[in-house]
């Protein structure tokens, strides 16, 4: 455990010695932003709109703005996951430091969780940013906030388990490139895997989109809390850390 | 402290390591000599834990690195080929942080790295970037993370490539300097450095283990006789480099003459003597009773070098005979 977080602690350094987190963080930020602008504008043209031909229903913003806005920050997370992975075990491979830490006192699993608990604590620091649109919501508005929190535990998941592939990837090469751009190629295939359900119907389809991040994410951004998603996410993750740990094993009979 | 038996390590087809078998005792630097690509690393990163030997068993301290990775660890401080840095961090903001990945206490900690800091002469660059600094200063940095745990064993991998002079000279007196408290396995392709820093050799060629020994009997064992560098001056130019040869193979228990070089009226001879004879005493009184002049006697030690390129030269030509 104390391993653990001497690892983390040392990648957090890392990642916020150097521009990667913060240049995230300001992309992401600008991002999420534009969306939410966008989402309200809507949302308040369609309210007037509504007002002038009589109707007084009351808009939901859960339905107009969260909703959406969850959805875009899924998405926008595919593009930052490989960033923040990428370089966890590819420049420890092409520095040599990995030496160091696999013939220092720690187990590989420390190493591993330590790496990934860094990256998800950026993540987090990251998904942060866009809490500030929502604050604003509350400042002028009164959204329910349950769905809201439902809909961040469902992207903290999808974003763990992510992360997870994307660190096992990064075992793979020493490259930092590589790293990151298989591990985007999986992230958009992953996305892109639901796509399939929408005009098949078929078992295979059905495996298909099961296996689709995003499909499982669309249930958490409508505020539902399905144990069958918690579990697809939790066991993602647990594959995706069990694949770095074989990697890791191999490259030492490898290498 | 250290023992390995029978140790084979194999990449898919290519053997890099085969059958080796070496003892280390407390308290000795050892050289791992061999010529680049011999196995030396691989071996050492068998010790360290590094990767799992093919077969054959390795021992640190008692403890099985296959059996018990962790205490071997805990026993071990490892400097790569180059030294494992992370470019972003501070030296002391490192050495922290590896002392903290080898379990050195929160008490002992700042007392570690002051420690290790005066001992390896970095103290001027301590809150330097690592990425800032010049090659010197990074191999010491190396070491000091190697032994800021206080390792009953160092294995230290080429710790003096790429640095200059100066630098290598002051890399081998720290070394020295650790020998006390430490057992520690350096490995080199510089022979020089295995005379001034080591007490025992391992040699390895090829992944096969040549020999091992100490510096002293190794130097003696193989030429197993003493060697003197004879210069007769002869002031005619008389006699003829033949005569002078023939009387100085008569000396008794002189096994070989060797003409060197020939400047005005000196004559360089190496001579060799049997096994267990001195006979420098003869050759001069020899010299001096044919009327020339004794210009200049003395022994040549000789060079591990000599003693490498024969054995790993000798190793070849039998092996290709078999």
């Amino acid at each position: 455990m104390k391993n653990i977080w001497i690892i983390c602690r040392k990648e957090l350094k890392s990642y916020f010695a150097s521009p990667i987190a913060y240049g995230l963080m300001a992309f992401f930020a600008a991002i999420s932003g534009y969306f939410f602008y966008v989402a309200v504008a809507i949302f308040v043209r369609r309210g007037m709109e509504s007002q002038m031909m009589g109707r007084g229903m009351p808009m939901d913003m859960g339905e107009w703005i969260v909703r959406p806005l969850l959805m875009n920050i899924s998405v926008i997370g595919l593009f930052l996951i490989p960033m923040i992975t990428m370089r966890l075990f590819a420049e420890e491979k092409r520095t040599g430091t990995i030496e160091l830490l696999a013939t220092s006192p720690v187990r590989d699993i420390d190493i591993i969780l330590g790496k990934w608990l860094a990256a998800m604590l950026l993540y987090l620091a990251i998904l942060g940013t866009s809490a500030l649109n929502f604050s604003f919501l509350f400042m002028y508005g009164k959204p329910d906030w349950r769905p809201l929190l439902v809909g961040y535990l469902g992207l903290i998941l999808q974003g763990g388990c992510l992360l997870a592939i994307g660190t096992f990837l990064s075992t793979t090469t020493r490259n930092q490139i590589i790293a990151g751009t298989a591990t985007f190629a999986v992230c958009l295939l992953l996305w892109v895997l639901d796509w399939v359900s929408s005009y098949e119907t078929a078992a295979w389809a059905q495996v298909l989109s099961y296996l689709s991040v995003v499909t499982h994410f669309e249930t958490f951004a409508k505020g539902v809390l399905e144990i069958k998603d918690i579990v697809f996410y939790l066991s993602m993750i647990f594959f995706g850390l069990f694949l770095t740990a074989r990697s890791m094993e191999s490259l030492r009979w490898r290498a | 402290m250290i023992k390995v038996e029978g140790m084979t390590k194999r990449y898919g087809r290519n053997v890099a390591v085969d059958n080796i078998s070496f003892g280390v005792q407390k308290g000795q630097i050892v050289g791992f000599l061999g010529p680049n690509g011999a196995g030396k690393t691989t071996t050492m990163r068998v010790l360290t834990c590094f990767l799992p030997p093919t077969a054959g068993t390795a021992e640190v301290a008692g403890y099985d690195v296959l059996a018990a990775p962790m205490e071997v660890k805990r026993r071990i401080g490892y400097l790569p080929e180059t030294p494992p840095l992370y470019p972003e961090m501070e030296v002391v903001e490192y050495l922290v942080f590896v002392g903290r990945l080898k379990g050195i206490g929160k008490g002992d900690l700042a007392r570690r790295v002051d420690e290790v800091i005066e001992r390896t002469a970095i103290g001027d660059v301590r809150t330097k970037l690592l990425g800032r600094l010049s090659k010197g200063y990074r191999q010491r940095v190396g070491l000091a993370q190697a032994i800021i745990h206080n390792p009953d064993v160092l294995i230290l991998d080429e710790p003096t490539a790429g640095l200059d002079p100066k630098q290598i000279i002051e890399t081998r007196q720290l070394i020295r300097k650790l020998a006390g408290d430490h057992t520690i396995i350096l490995s080199t392709h510089i022979l020089p450095e295995v005379e001034q820093t080591c007490e025992q050799v391992v040699i390895i060629s090829k992944g096969k283990l040549v020999a091992t020994d100490s510096v002293q009997n190794l130097t003696n064992r193989l030429r197993g006789s003493e060697a003197v560098a004879v210069t007769v001056d002869t002031p005619g130019g008389e006699p003829a480099t033949d005569q002078i040869r023939q009387k100085l193979e008569q000396v008794p228990g002189v096994s070989r003459v060797v003409f060197k070089e020939a400047r005005d009226t000196r004559q360089s001879f190496e001579v060799e003597s049997l096994q267990g004879r001195t006979v420098r005493a003869d050759l001069a009184r020899a010299v001096v009773e044919s009327g020339w002049n004794l210009v200049e006697l003395h022994a040549v030690a000789f060079s591990l070098e000599d003693i490498f390129l024969q054995l790993t030269s000798t190793d070849a030509t039998e092996g290709g005979k078999q």
